[in-house]
């Protein structure tokens, strides 16, 4: 019997990894810069002031430099689902499928049509025609990334499908159930605002440069402005998303919410880590009662249940208790172990088995019967693939440290944007803030990367959560192939990605026109 | 309910054999990028022959990634198995396109690390290679590929792949089959052709011209040598056809002709496409006109059109397995439920939305043609 290598799952996740990564340099500076242009444009539209065209311009430049590595990226990131996840391409493509399509028929169409336009079109399209188009990308930028989301969150949390046995397939049942799903509107709201921070640090990291050289005063000023006001909203749009998120991870992933906590033991009135060192060597199975696995931390009482389901008192299951199972769920109902679920896992599978073969012989009452039994453990069809408990559990120390990235950082940059916006002209006698602008930069690439770490691998082993581990997800393929391909990948993006900060580092230089 | 869905699988696979159509008349940016040194003898001229092609190289990416994403949402078995089988071909495709993405944007940008030839022999390998590989792959549909499918292969828990591939070449074994090479070559062809044709229309420089002019007679001649072979051989060989009531599939003599005469809008729509194509390409070579793509263009739809709902409609396995024939994907077995399909078709009624601004884009950009002059004063040309 040939068996799938466990080396292959390891090197088809890290070619994922390494691909999405890049794609998330690229991404959120074309959704970020693309609003603070639009917006600069806008003015310009308005005031027929040559300064904003100018200004709107010299973002375009940049944007333009970045959009085509974007592009690049996303182009191998859609087609590894059918090259490195074969499995996963039948079994869910049924509803993944569809939103990556509707991504391509409405928003990628949109945006880079009109992207053509933005760049090559100004002496070619009246002003009114141009700003449509400037807008239209960002639009575009935004329903594709909109899409991407819903199909990212499905995966997180998967609704609106049941599972055809006949055809060995999950199948949409609920189209809107899909597209709406709580979970994706705060994925999407989420990741798309902290993509506008990312866009508005950016600028005013850029911006700071100008005012430490003593060049482009007007347009640094006038730039940093633009892009406070814009990154303040999405700050107050992320924290509030990232809020909600968290609690819908309590509810639905909660080995996530334990990974991110670094919470082994669960308690009434959890308390939050603000800060903290986990010991290297803590393990949810080398941990006794008590002993929390934290070198040291700072912990704010309660707030984690708080957080969590607006209780004070309420119980946060840590990572042990998820897998012994045996407290009490939200719904009422007790939750199994994890040893349980494996168990229920296999007899869903023991059941397809069942009924395919009955299928075979055309025996309807024991299709009927595999039937019951299949759809009353297919809940946790995906846990009879896993091997032991253990598993269950994703990497804590990463996970736990990315979060605290994402989160301090945010908290960082809104405090910069307030009194960058507060001191406006007077921010130039202050060269410790202008070079804290700049040091913001790498922060909120840091930051952004963080933050996918957090939601992606926060929810190993799953690649749909509770119905398909990845190893019953990868394509048979000869690890020297994956291998080859990521090297391949990891040459090729890295190169791009230093020739990309070399032009920007040159256009930057340049400067604007005004 | 039933004939419902297979009229929603026929409409899939006429809007995916539609997208196919319209991403090989937009690979003639493809054909323009292996013609960069051929017909742009100075840097002005390649910089003017760069940015023709250059304001267009996103829709041919566009639509290859809708092709991909359309197929996954309508025909997902295909997906995983050919994407994932034929893994080496794919990738190579997709490497090509990777290359060509960021070095229109980086070719002439200061501080680009690597030069700009080396940009422009990018873009060279992806003009040249794109094509015959995307040929090629195209060429599986009718040829078959090897590779097995046991959906009830999910419930063993060490070894869950549903679709296999039965060698170990994963797609490289494609190139083997002269027929599938062939049509990778007519592509490569056809796009150089397109590409002469599109920059008469878009390029207003004398010498561009002349030279677009006088190398249309060889790739032409080339182009129609390739594709009528691959077509005669196609229509006197055989073909994998779908027995409707039990699905079973069998090898048909002279299906794919058997299909053309079943179906005789199919028929009159490749007869069609190949006049108009073969009129673009008489209009530029024995008159002064400059509007050859224009019929050329739509030729080439429908005559890919044509060729794509021949390998899938009249009850055709469209992606033939030479490992099993009974693992060959037909559009009933391979496809997605009846009501994703059902939403997707909804969806597609954007489609004329997408192709009516996509005009209105290409006419804004298009309406002067590029002039050296443009290009000197232009700070954002490539």
């Amino acid at each position: 019997m040939e068996v799938i290598d466990s080396s292959l799952i390891d090197w088809s996740r890290a070619q994922f990894a390494l691909t999405a990564m890049y794609h998330w340099i690229f991404v959120p500076l074309t959704l970020g810069l693309g609003v603070v242009m639009a917006v600069m444009e806008t003015i310009y539209y308005r005031t027929r002031d040559v300064f904003w065209r100018e200004t709107a311009k010299f973002w375009m430049k940049l944007f333009a430099i970045n959009f085509a590595m974007g592009i690049a990226t996303g182009l191998i990131l859609e087609f590894q689902f059918g090259t490195n996840w074969s499995n996963y391409s039948w079994f869910v493509g049924d509803i993944f499928g569809a939103p990556l399509a509707i991504e391509g028929m409405v928003a990628f169409f949109m945006e880079s049509t009109f992207v053509a336009v933005m760049y090559f079109g100004w002496n070619k399209v009246s002003k009114r025609a141009h700003l449509t188009a400037t807008w239209m990308t960002s639009l575009g930028a935004t329903l594709s990334a909109l899409w991407i989301l819903v199909a990212n969150a499905w995966m997180q949390y998967p609704v609106g499908m049941h599972f055809n046995p006949e055809t060995v397939r999950n199948e949409m049942a609920d189209f809107w159930t899909v597209a709406l799903s709580p979970v994706a509107i705060m994925k999407f709201s989420h990741a798309v605002s902290s993509c506008w921070l990312l866009g508005t640090i950016f600028v005013v990291g850029v911006s700071c440069w100008y005012l430490i050289k003593g060049r482009h005063e007007r347009f640094a000023l006038s730039s940093i402005k633009v892009a406070a006001i814009i990154g303040l909203l999405a700050t107050a749009i992320v924290s509030y998303t990232g809020h909600k998120s968290a609690s819908q991870v309590a509810q639905h992933q909660p080995m996530k919410l334990a990974a991110a906590e670094g919470y082994y033991h669960g308690e009434h009135g959890a308390g939050l880590v603000a800060v903290g060192m986990l010991r290297p060597n803590a393990s949810w199975d080398n941990l006794d009662e008590g002993d929390s696995g934290f070198h040291w931390k700072v912990e704010i009482p309660s707030l984690l249940s708080i957080l969590a389901t607006h209780d004070p008192q309420a119980f946060i299951p840590g990572i042990k208790d998820i897998l012994a199972g045996g407290y009490e769920l939200p719904d009422g109902g007790k939750a199994l172990s994890a040893q349980q679920m494996m168990q229920r896992g296999k007899l869903a599978i023991d059941a397809l088995r069942d009924f395919r073969l009955a299928m075979e012989a055309a025996d309807q009452p024991a299709m009927t019967d595999a039937r019951a039994r299949l759809d009353s453990n297919f809940k946790y069809f995906g846990y009879g693939y896993l091997r032991s408990p253990s598993d269950l559990v994703p990497p804590v120390p990463l996970v736990f440290y990315a979060f605290r990235v994402m989160v301090i950082a945010t908290a960082a940059f809104a405090f910069i944007l307030l009194i960058f916006l507060m001191l406006g002209a007077r921010v130039t006698r202050s060269r410790p803030l202008l070079w804290a602008g700049m040091a913001t930069v790498p922060l909120v690439y840091l930051a952004s990367q963080a933050g996918w770490v957090v939601s992606e691998v926060g929810r190993q082993p799953w690649a749909i959560q509770g119905i398909l581990p990845n190893t019953a997800a990868v394509s048979k393929l000869d690890v020297s192939s994956v291998q080859i391909t990521f090297f391949i990948f990891l040459t090729l993006f890295t190169l791009m990605l230093i020739a990309e900060i070399c032009i920007m580092k040159k256009s930057i230089q340049k400067g604007p026109s005004v | 309910m039933l004939e419902d869905y297979v009229l929603l699988q026929h409409y899939w696979w006429f809007l995916i054999s539609l997208l196919g159509a319209l991403l090989v008349f937009l690979m003639f940016v493809q054909g323009g990028q292996s013609l960069l040194w051929c017909v742009g003898h100075t840097e002005m001229e390649r910089r003017m022959l760069s940015n023709s092609t250059g304001r267009k190289w996103e829709l041919t990416f566009t639509t290859l990634v809708t092709f991909g994403g359309a197929f996954f949402a309508s025909f997902p078995l295909f997906y995983s198995t050919s994407f994932g089988g034929a893994y080496w071909v794919w990738m190579l495709i997709l490497l090509c396109f990777v290359l060509q993405a960021f070095s229109y944007e980086f070719q002439n940008k200061k501080g680009n690390l690597l030069g700009s030839t080396t940009y422009r022999v990018f873009l060279l390998i992806n003009g040249v290679l794109a094509p015959v590989l995307i040929g090629t792959a195209l060429g599986t549909f009718f040829h078959g590929a090897e590779f097995i499918i046991n959906k009830s292969a999910l419930v063993d828990i060490t070894a869950p792949t549903i679709s296999q591939w039965s060698n170990s070449w994963h797609g490289l074994e494609a190139v083997i089959n002269l027929w599938n090479v062939c049509l990778g070559l007519t592509l490569l062809f056809l796009s150089r052709v397109l590409a002469r044709l599109y920059y008469l229309n878009n390029v207003d420089d004398a010498a561009i011209v002349a030279r677009c002019r006088s190398g249309l007679v060889k790739e032409s001649v080339f182009f129609l040598v390739f594709f009528l072979s691959f077509v005669i051989h196609l229509l006197l060989s055989d073909g994998f056809a779908v027995n409707p009531l039990n699905h079973l599939i069998s090898i048909e003599p002279y299906k794919y002709l058997n299909n053309l005469l079943a179906m005789p809008a199919v028929l009159a729509t490749l007869l069609l496409g190949v006049l108009l194509l073969l009129l673009g390409i008489g209009l530029a070579l024995f008159s002064r006109s400059k509007r050859g793509i224009w019929p050329a263009g739509l030729g080439t739809v429908l005559s890919v059109l044509a060729l794509l709902l021949c390998a899938g409609w009249n009850n055709t396995a469209y992606y033939p397995s030479l490992s099993d024939l009974q693992s060959s994907l037909t559009l009933t077995n391979s496809c997605s439920s009846h009501f994703t399909l059902k939403v997707m078709s909804i969806v597609s009624l954007v489609i004329p939305f997408v192709l009516l601004y996509i005009t209105y884009a290409w006419r804004a950009l298009d309406r002067v043609p590029i002039t050296e002059d443009e290009i000197k004063d232009d700070h954002e040309a490539y």
